[in-house]
């Protein structure tokens, strides 16, 4: 079953993308989305049936190289059949979405065809994401990791006329790359120090990590942390986290069902799966996870702060990602792979919601994105308002406080956050004052886009140029989007008010069930020493208790001499939670005004969104003219891009253009050229000249060179 | 005793009977009438006896007290000299024919021609050498000035004479020196001289006279200076003629010279043999370059070519003997097929020889460009063509006998060469458009030219079988 559900996708694209003219452009649409949604209903199949224990599925014998040998296996656990649903959940939703929104693009003359290379790029994607998550080792995760590269390369520059989508497809391209090679370093460093790319072997191998050293760039490392922060590295670019996240608003120049499927819900989030997946070298790097709950959570205020002034809608949505994601790692970070999971699951159904209900304004609007331009379409288009809406409950995290009841954002959210309490009060700060920015920027969109009056004429003369000619085309009203686009949105309404409540237990909730969940060993004395050591935890510090430790020293050695023992052995389950990691339990003994802070930051950040855009709209422009440097600093995105350019780009562009001009074409053509038109043809002459036609020169010729040979011969050879 | 020795050398009194008796023929049947008539036979003598020497007995069968070594090797070189020798004289008489120049002499001198290379390689004593080499070479200062009526001819002839005469004295001189210090001409008398690892002075003295000598036959640099005019001065058949057969019996002669008579020290005239290899690479390479005249480049070509067949022998090694014979084996075949072409070019009647003549040749005559184009890949030595296994075994020789710069400098000078080679492809192909040269071809010259190109592709399969038979040549001759 895992296996049709692998190749589902990547056969449609094929058909899809080579046979479309034999079959025709719509068969191909219908062929890929017919696939694509059975592969989403076998994997809720898997999902739901799942008990956890993990299966091994070969595939075939991949790479045997050396010692170096990699099966294409299919490893089936409880993340892979999480990210199973979720990529083929929203994948599929997103084909259907795109017959409606991809069936007049303007981009495109008429009679050109551009949906079934479309249709092909989502299901090839979908295959490479799906590799992606049911890889076996690393080699396999790399593949699928530069496939969804690949991927959104191709759909981010899909409009390849237009110079802005070509250069933001290059940017995805080059910035990923650096993440890529910290992932590659890491996955030669774990082949190094283990021998193997399985993960069943280098999960294994995780206690020994911890207690190796390793030279790399004239510093001894603690290999476990070396490897953790190079692994991260290359999340860090496909997650989109700081310094590596540029790419991510400009990828918005794709087609808006790509940004939903790719940008929003699947393939950012493959940097937290990796970090999830390899939790069992995680919890032995302690400063690697550090090191990712800081980054993340300045991500995910960073993301906020820019998200608050921008005004291209999707730009909007881009930064909620990027910040979002931040979320998640400081999950990961902390210890608590099954909450990055979770929020990475509710996630996925509540951002793709709201992408694909901007794409739908954008349609309805004519392909206005933005925001200034919009107002007063919560009449005009209903459904996508009431879609819109529920998403932005779910993302701001709307729900009864104290309680398990609220939408999908509500108990993911509040479960980050309170682990980011046990773990890291930095990570906590900011993400309490990220989630009050968050709210602040969703209802903003959701009052500048559908309520007040509308502003789509009155602003022409800013100057969008192509947006004016829009206009001028169509002078007609806003209208609802057709019924294959409003579906997905439903679709994903549901999971955005649900999927949050259902699966609460599991992710967050009961550690007994959680641990089941992912296929973990019950760890009873484990629990029992955690249950006795908390008492004193629970009154003093939080976690890491040594006086748990030390009051059950027998259970301890017990417990270790069980690890020692299993060395070789990798640990059950999808997830690993090290022997000292109570972090769940902690936050579930939170204070209570720790609970509640994010649902505070929440209303405070609708109240002043409602105060800034409904009850006095002229504050925020009266604002961003009084505190104009700090407008400028955020609406510039902190000058990434403009630091980066000075930084990196125009120095690699410099040395690039010296060594083309320079180094190739005078040294080397230079050379080449000299040597066959210079140096040569100079010989060419003199022995034309020496070729005189008279006998005697040719005799002397002769008698010159039986010379040189005796002399030679006499000096150096033969009297030895 | 005497008949033995006599049965061992049948085959050579076989061919210098027949030659007096074509003569006899000749001069009172009806003088040029019967010019066709004796070439044909001469070129089937030379085919039935190269089958004759091919199929006859193996093994190593001296003769006349050592004057003459009838083995493995020197059968090689023999079969490949005759049936070269043949196959040029076939594809000749059309041309001398329609041209007036087919007299009857013409297929009898070489046949005397053929007579002394035959005894070259087998000599084993340095009056034979001498002997033999003066029977080829005098036989073949006649055919270079055979167009009496042309002054480049009769120059040709003359130059060649002259600076042939020279080489005679310096491999003269050379051979006293060796006889004065050795005691003896005998080749195996000398090897026994040289077989303490010692060398006396003048031994040396006279093996490099003699080097000097045997190299301006193989036309080797710097002792190369008549090749390209007495190539170009030389009526074509006669021109197609040199740059053959005596090319592979010189090497042979050669190769023998240095193992049989100084296999002890290799490294001496190793040194001198690289020295002139890399010499001709670079000369042949380069100069080529300059020329207008297909003639003259293709002895800038041989010039070479040679300088790759001497890197074989260079070495001195089984593997570089071998080497050098399948070598020449493919040189000779690629020179047959293209100087068929050269051949069949003319303008009004006349013959061509200018490059320039080749522009857009490929619009006349597509089927010929395509195997001329195989002919110049396989002359420049790009695989898969057969001229490249020549060179690869060459060059693996040199690098498995431990003299990489050589290989090395083989290799950077067969870069340069390739484009003249290519320049002829490119005016074929793609040159500019004007007067186009004509290709009237007899059906011995299509043979050539296609069969010689087609060996070119096939050939790369298994050789021809020539590899097993070059081993066991090169195993008798290296000990």
């Amino acid at each position: 079953m895992a296996t049709i559900i692998l190749f589902a996708p990547l056969i449609g694209a094929l058909i899809c993308g080579f046979g479309w003219r034999f079959i025709g452009e719509t068969a191909g649409q219908v062929i890929t989305t017919a696939l694509v949604f059975l592969a989403a209903f076998l994997s809720w199949v898997i999902f739901l049936g799942f008990d956890g224990e993990t299966q091994h599925i070969q595939i075939l014998r991949w790479v045997e190289s050396g010692s170096l040998a990699t099966d294409w296996a299919i490893r089936l656990d409880r993340m892979t059949a999480i990210m199973l649903v979720v990529v083929n959940s929203v994948s599929a939703l997103v084909h259907l979405y795109s017959f409606g929104y991809m069936a007049h693009d303007e981009n495109w003359h008429h009679g050109e065809h551009y949906k079934a290379r479309f249709f092909a790029y989502l299901s090839f994607f979908t295959f490479a994401m799906l590799t992606l998550v049911t890889s076996d080792n690393l080699l396999q995760m790399f593949f699928g990791w530069e496939g969804v590269g690949v991927a959104s390369y191709l759909l981010i520059g899909f409009y390849y006329r237009k110079p802005s989508a070509n250069a933001a497809a290059i940017k995805a391209f080059v910035v990923n790359r650096v993440g890529d090679f910290g992932f590659a370093l890491g996955i030669f460093a774990l082949f190094y120090l283990t021998g193997s790319i399985r993960f069943d072997d280098v999960f294994a191998a995780g206690p020994m990590l911890a207690e190796t050293q390793l030279h790399f760039l004239w510093t001894e490392w603690n290999a476990a942390n070396l490897i953790g922060v190079l692994l991260f590295i290359g999340a860090m670019g496909k997650s989109a986290q700081l310094l590596l996240h540029t790419w991510l608003p400009d990828a918005m120049e794709g087609p808006t069902p790509v940004s939903a499927l790719i940008h929003a819900a699947t393939m950012v989030t493959a940097g937290v799966f990796l970090v999830c997946r390899m939790s069992p070298i995680f919890e032995y790097a302690p400063e690697a996870t550090t090191f990712i709950t800081v980054l993340g959570a300045t991500t995910a205020f960073f993301a906020a702060t820019v998200g608050l002034v921008q005004n291209d809608i999707k730009r909007v949505i881009a930064y909620s990602t990027c910040s979002q994601l931040g979320y998640m790692f400081v999950a990961a970070g902390v210890g608590v792979y099954s909450v990055a999971m979770f929020h990475l699951f509710t996630h996925a159904f509540f951002k793709a919601m709201l992408f694909l209900g901007a794409g739908s304004v954008i349609h309805a609007t004519h392909h206005e994105q933005d925001m200034r331009n919009y107002g007063g379409l919560r009449k005009k288009i209903p459904l996508t308002f009431w879609a819109m809406m529920i998403g932005t409950l779910a993302i701001t995290g709307v729900g009864i406080p104290l309680t398990h009841y609220g939408f999908a954002g509500f108990l993911s959210k509040d479960a980050v956050i309170e682990s980011a309490w046990v773990g890291n009060s930095y990570a906590f700060w900011m993400l309490v004052i990220a989630a009050c920015m968050t709210s602040f920027y969703s209802w903003r969109l959701m009052f500048l886009t559908f309520f007040g009056e509308s502003r789509a004429h009155g602003h022409d003369a800013h100057g969008h140029g192509h947006d004016a000619h829009g206009h001028d085309d169509h002078h007609h009203e806003p209208h609802e989007s057709p019924m294959v686009m409003l579906i997905p949105l439903g679709v994903l309404a549901l999971g955005a008010v649900f999927s949050g409540m259902l699966w609460y237990n599991v992710f967050f909730g009961d550690e007994t069930k959680l641990r089941a969940w992912f296929g973990m060993e019950a760890a009873a004395h484990h629990e029992a020493g955690a249950d006795e050591g908390h008492a004193e935890a629970a009154a003093t510090e939080g976690h890491a208790d040594p006086v748990a430790t030390e009051g059950h020293a027998e259970v301890a050695t017990e417990e270790h001499a069980d690890a020692g023992h299993a060395v070789g052995v990798a640990p059950k389950g999808a997830i690993f939670i090290g022997p000292d990691n109570h972090v769940i339990h902690a936050a579930h003994e939170a204070p209570k005004w720790v609970k509640v802070s994010p649902f505070i930051a929440m209303v405070l950040g609708f109240l002043l969104a409602y105060q800034f855009y409904i009850r006095r709209p002229d504050w925020p422009g009266r604002l961003a003219r009084a505190q104009a440097p700090l407008y400028n600093f955020l609406l510039n995105k902190w000058y990434f891009d403009e630091i980066y350019d000075f930084v990196f780009v125009r120095p690699a562009k410099w040395l690039g253009a010296f060594l083309w001009k320079r180094g190739d074409g005078n040294v080397i053509d230079g050379g080449i050229n000299g040597l066959a038109m210079g140096v040569i043809p100079f010989f060419t002459r003199l022995a034309g000249k020496a070729q005189s036609g008279y006998i005697f020169h040719y005799a002397f010729a002769m008698v010159i060179g039986i010379a040189l040979l005796i002399t030679w011969m006499t000096m150096t050879g033969g009297a030895h | 005793m005497i008949s033995t020795d006599l049965s061992v050398v049948l085959p050579e009194i076989t061919l210098a009977v027949f030659a007096m008796a074509a003569l006899m023929f000749g001069a009172f049947a009806g003088k040029d009438k019967v010019a066709p008539l004796l070439t044909w036979v001469t070129a089937a003598v030379f085919a039935g006896l190269a089958i004759w020497i091919g199929a006859g007995v193996d093994g190593a069968r001296p003769a006349f007290g050592g004057l003459f070594q009838d083995d493995p090797f020197a059968r090689f070189a023999k079969v490949v000299v005759l049936l070269s020798a043949g196959a040029v004289l076939v594809m000749s008489q059309d041309y001398m024919q329609r041209r007036g120049l087919l007299r009857f002499e013409f297929p009898i001198l070489a046949a005397l021609s053929v007579l002394g290379m035959m005894l070259m390689v087998s000599a084993g004593d340095l009056m034979s050498l001498y002997m033999a080499l003066e029977l080829q070479s005098l036989a073949l200062y006649v055919l270079a000035a055979m167009r009496r009526d042309a002054a480049k001819s009769t120059e040709a002839g003359m130059k060649y004479f002259v600076l042939g005469a020279l080489s005679s004295g310096l491999l003269l001189y050379g051979a006293s020196l060796t006889y004065g210090f050795a005691g003896t001409t005998q080749f195996a008398g000398i090897m026994e001289k040289v077989h303490h690892g010692e060398m006396p002075l003048g031994l040396l003295f006279g093996l490099v006279f003699m080097l000097s000598g045997l190299a301006f036959k193989v036309s080797a640099a710097p002792f190369h200076m008549w090749t390209p005019d007495v190539y170009e001065g030389s009526p074509t058949p006669v021109t197609a003629f040199f740059a053959t057969a005596p090319k592979v019996a010189a090497v042979a002669l050669l190769a023998r010279v240095v193992q049989d008579a100084f296999g002890h020290v290799p490294g001496d005239w190793g040194q001198v043999l690289a020295a002139l290899a890399v010499a001709s690479m670079f000369l042949g390479a380069i100069a080529a370059i300059g020329q207008r005249d297909l003639k003259r480049l293709m002895a800038y070509s041989s010039i070479a070519h040679m300088g790759f067949a001497l890197m074989g022998l260079a070495v001195g090694t089984v593997a570089g003997v071998q080497a050098t014979l399948i070598y020449m084996a493919i040189y000779v075949t690629m020179n047959i097929g293209t100087f068929a072409f050269i051949m069949s070019l003319e303008r009004d009647g006349k013959p061509v020889t200018s490059i320039d003549s080749l522009h857009m040749f490929s619009r006349v005559s597509p089927g010929k460009t395509m195997a001329v184009l195989v002919l110049m890949f396989s002359l420049a030595g790009v695989p898969p063509m057969l001229g490249f296994f020549g060179k690869f075994y060459v060059l693996r020789a040199a690098v498995d006998g431990g003299m990489l710069w050589l290989a090395v400098a083989g290799a950077v000078a067969s870069v340069i060469g390739a484009f003249y080679y290519l320049r002829i492809v490119y005016f074929m192909c793609f040159g500019r458009d004007g007067e186009v040269v004509e290709s009237r071809m007899s059906p011995a010259q299509f043979v050539a030219l296609a069969g010689s190109a087609l060996v070119m592709l096939v050939g790369i399969f298994n050789l021809f079988g020539i590899e097993p038979l070059a081993a066991l040549a090169a195993e008798t001759l290296v000990r």
